[in-house]
């Protein structure tokens, strides 16, 4: 396959990814806060945490369609595009993809039956059981994709038979890959951060129309609750990854830093304009002698630049170091946000302050944006392989023509941007209808299916 | 005792793909008939009747693929390749008739109107993508070096073209039966109409695959003891297998006949069961038609080894759990149905 068609099928693959990736981000995080919302109205029976499981949940439905039809779209195009990568990779991680089915998918998709539909045929418990197992099965989904990935970004388990093929000798190794802990904590909290801060828009959206809005009231302390926990833990979390970056591959560190020389006492980049082919950052800004410092290393260590590693391996280093400030900047600002919201709610003056309320919408989308910034981090800087040091991309592709990939990726282009636009609309029209306790009207007279509002009222449960 | 687990992976592989077919098959037929609807009550009322199980059905079109993936990798590395186009078309059809679900109960007048119609369109579309997949993998794939090696519109011909209206004509009919199963009054009187409809075209598209399969793919006759324009004692043991889709069709139409609201769509899986197995009989031990064979297919034994292990303990929850669902949602659609 050629260099054209190699390039296209990276352009397809990436953005169908991250076109995927934003759905899951919000669905996990999501899928846990509405069975803590049912948990908490089976225990104090509040109507405040009914209103608010009935609104988040039309939202869900809504992102979990979308995240479940982009993800079928990729485990068809792994064998589509990717032909030489699957065959490669399968002896190895075809089991986690294949118990990523087996223990996720079809847990989701059952009860999520139960979850949308199910209020009237199964009893409170039953339907809160049902909730919890969605919310369960996002995060085994994460679990066995990030260990595909993990393993993906550095190998181990497994050895290299001589006719070149992969076979796996040590499961355990395989599915727990030394990086694997560290980033399944750090895209999960994302997810929950992600959330958080859609939850926190939205509530603050509705009550800077109406400051006593009982649910989204709720909704807000609850959100500023996760940013004050989350955002601080993620920040160690993405700390933890990045020191294993700094170890497993540090030429994706050096990218991320600009640090194009290797030795002891690197500066911290701050920001600049990293030129790949110069080999130097224009316009930089840096603080020298703390560079090593901020990758917790001894100040004389040496520290690895791209000087250390081939030209042709490097990877685009202006994408990966602004990816990088964009996740971080981003990261430090939900922290500020926590900080603020909680010493606001100390001082009983939340409602109150209109500036906090506009910044807390204004930081809706930082968690999709964080997501996919930290993603390209972690995808691009890893190249030019598919399996660290084992398989290079310009290997894995499928014997696929030029015109094939862009006719495909034209049409995932249109497909996507009508879906993702009238998706959008359709979230954002259910936010802005704020959560109602009493039953809601139609959007038109006809064509609601039949018995919208009143089938969404949960029987009371039992005492 | 070892397991031969190349083979017990091929079978789960085909039980997955039919499970997939007759479940999917289903939803994907009431989107196709979604455009005979009298009103939007009908058509709403067809949707309800299968939101709350056809993620469960998708799911099974993931493991196919995952599977493939997991279990077969160098087949689902040649053929994905080899009917990319019809692939992509199928998945793009999925998206668009997939969110239809959810978005055409948030769109307006236009924006209904529009999901309504993306909701049919794709789910035909998907029909016809996977039927030409299917002729595309009947007419055989060309491999040289484990590698697809053949031009991109290999999988367009007349022959994928008949198999992809069959298949079209198939899914009808599972549509057309389970609305009879799950809707009463007046749709479930016009559901009766498609499925004598669409039977009666699955039966003679199915006839004219058949047929047409035994003088394009000699390998196939060859198989079934086809020569010359006469069959060999070689047919005997394969002849159950035109006879239950012959009795598949005899089911459908006596449970149309004597208003049975269960009995067709079992008759409608019987045909579709005939069909699956008349393939694999053609076919088999080929798991890329007819270089690539699934031994040599398969993954390493310690991969499909740990595999079974998992599918040992979780298939039969998911097959118990799935079950449930169907259990819970039992009954005909009514008024007091309803969407969350």
């Amino acid at each position: 396959m050629d260099y054209d068609a190699v390039l296209l099928a990276r352009l397809q693959f990436a953005f169908t990814i991250a076109f995927h990736i934003i759905f899951p981000s919000f669905t996990i995080g999501l899928a846990s806060f509405l069975a803590v919302l049912e948990g908490l109205w089976l225990g104090t029976r509040r109507e405040v945490f009914r209103n608010l499981y009935l609104y988040w949940v039309k939202i869900f439905a809504l992102s979990f369609g979308m995240g479940v039809v982009s993800g079928v779209v990729m485990s068809y195009e792994l064998g589509a595009n990717w032909a030489e990568f699957s065959k490669a990779a399968s002896p190895v991680i075809g089991p986690l993809l294949a118990f990523e089915v087996l223990t996720a998918f079809f847990l989701e998709a059952s009860f999520l039956g139960v979850m949308l539909f199910g209020w009237k045929k199964v009893g409170p418990r039953l339907h809160f059981t049902a909730t919890v197992l969605v919310a369960v099965g996002t995060l085994i989904s994460a679990f066995w994709i990030i260990s595909a990935n993990s393993w993906m970004q550095h190998p181990t388990g497994f050895v290299i038979l001589p006719d070149g093929s992969l076979r796996a000798t040590d499961w355990m190794a395989v599915i727990f890959s030394p990086t694997f802990p560290a980033r399944l904590a750090h895209m999960s909290l994302a997810a929950y951060l992600t959330t958080a801060l859609v939850v926190g828009a939205a509530s603050a959206w509705i009550l800077l129309k109406d400051r006593a809005q009982p649910e989204s009231r709720m909704a807000l302390r609850m959100a500023i609750g996760m940013f004050a926990i989350v955002a601080p833990l993620q920040l160690f979390a993405g700390h933890e990854s990045g020191a294993l970056v700094l170890e497993h591959q540090p030429l994706k560190t050096a990218a991320i830093e600009a640090y194009w020389k290797s030795g002891p006492d690197q500066p911290q980049s701050l920001v600049g304009l990293p030129d790949r082919d110069a080999a130097k950052t224009h316009l930089e800004i840096a603080i020298p002698g703390v560079g090593n410092l901020v990758q917790g290393v001894p100040k004389d260590q040496v520290i690895q630049g791209l000087d250390a590693f081939p030209r042709e391996d490097w990877p685009v280093v202006g994408l990966v170091y602004w990816s990088f400030r964009i996740m971080v900047g981003l990261g430090l600002a939900m922290i500020g946000l926590g900080v603020w919201g909680v010493w606001l709610i100390a001082r009983r003056r939340l409602e109150e302050s209109s500036w906090f309320l506009r910044a807390a919408v204004a930081m809706g989308p930082a968690g999709f944006v964080a997501v996919i910034a930290g993603w390209i981090v972690a995808e691009v800087g890893r190249q030019p392989w598919t399996i660290y040091g084992v398989l290079r991309t310009a290997d894995s592709a499928s014997p696929v023509g030029v015109g094939q990939v862009s006719a495909s990726l034209l049409a995932f282009m249109i497909i996507y941007a009508i879906v993702f636009s009238a998706g959008a609309v359709y979230i954002l029209r259910l936010i802005a209808m704020g959560p109602a306790p009493g039953p809601e009207t139609a959007p038109d007279g006809e064509g609601r299916a039949p018995g919208t509002p009143l089938a969404a009222v949960p029987p009371e449960p039992e005492a | 005792m070892t397991l031969d687990l190349p083979l017990i992976w091929a079978g789960l592989i085909a039980i997955s793909v039919l499970l997939y077919v007759l479940l999917d098959g289903f939803d994907l037929g009431v989107g196709i008939l979604f455009p005979f609807a009298r009103s939007p009550q009908d058509r709403d009322r067809m949707m309800d009747s299968i939101a709350p199980v056809w993620d469960g059905n998708e799911t099974w079109l993931v493991l196919g693929g995952g599977g493939l993936f997991a279990a077969f990798p160098l087949a689902y590395g040649v053929l994905a390749p080899a009917v990319y186009l019809p692939l992509i078309l199928m998945l793009l059809a999925l998206i668009l008739r997939g969110v239809a679900f959810e978005f055409r109960l948030h769109g307006r007048k236009r924006g209904k109107a529009f999901w309504t119609a993306a909701f049919a369109g794709g789910s035909l579309m998907a029909t016809v993508a996977q039927g030409l997949v299917l002729g595309g993998f009947i007419q055989g794939v060309t491999v040289r070096d484990g590698r697809f090696a053949g031009q991109p519109f290999d999988w367009l011909t007349p022959y994928s073209l008949l198999v992809a209206a069959g298949l079209v004509a198939g899914y009808a009919l599972l549509g057309a039966c389970w609305l009879i199963w799950k809707t009463k009054d007046e749709l479930h009187g016009d559901a009766r109409r498609w499925a004598w409809l669409a039977g009666g075209a699955t039966g003679v598209l199915l006839a004219a695959v058949s047929v047409v399969t035994l003088y394009v793919h000699p390998r196939v006759a060859a198989r079934w003891g086809f020569e010359d324009g006469g069959f060999t004692a070689d047919l005997l043991p394969f002849l159950p297998i035109p006879i239950l889709g012959a009795a598949g069709l005899l089911i459908v139409a006596e449970g149309l006949r004597r208003r049975e609201h269960g009995m067709p769509y079992a008759g409608a899986a019987l045909v579709f069961l005939s069909g699956y197995l008349g393939l694999a009989v053609g076919f088999f031990p080929a798991i890329v038609p007819y270089d690539i064979d699934f031994r040599q297919a398969a993954n390493a034994d310690n991969a499909l080894a740990l595999m079974l292990v998992g599918v040992a303990i979780m298939l039969p929850l998911i097959l118990g759990y799935t079950a449930w669902v169907y259990w819970l949602f039992r009954g005909k659609v009514g008024d007091d149905e309803g969407y969350h």
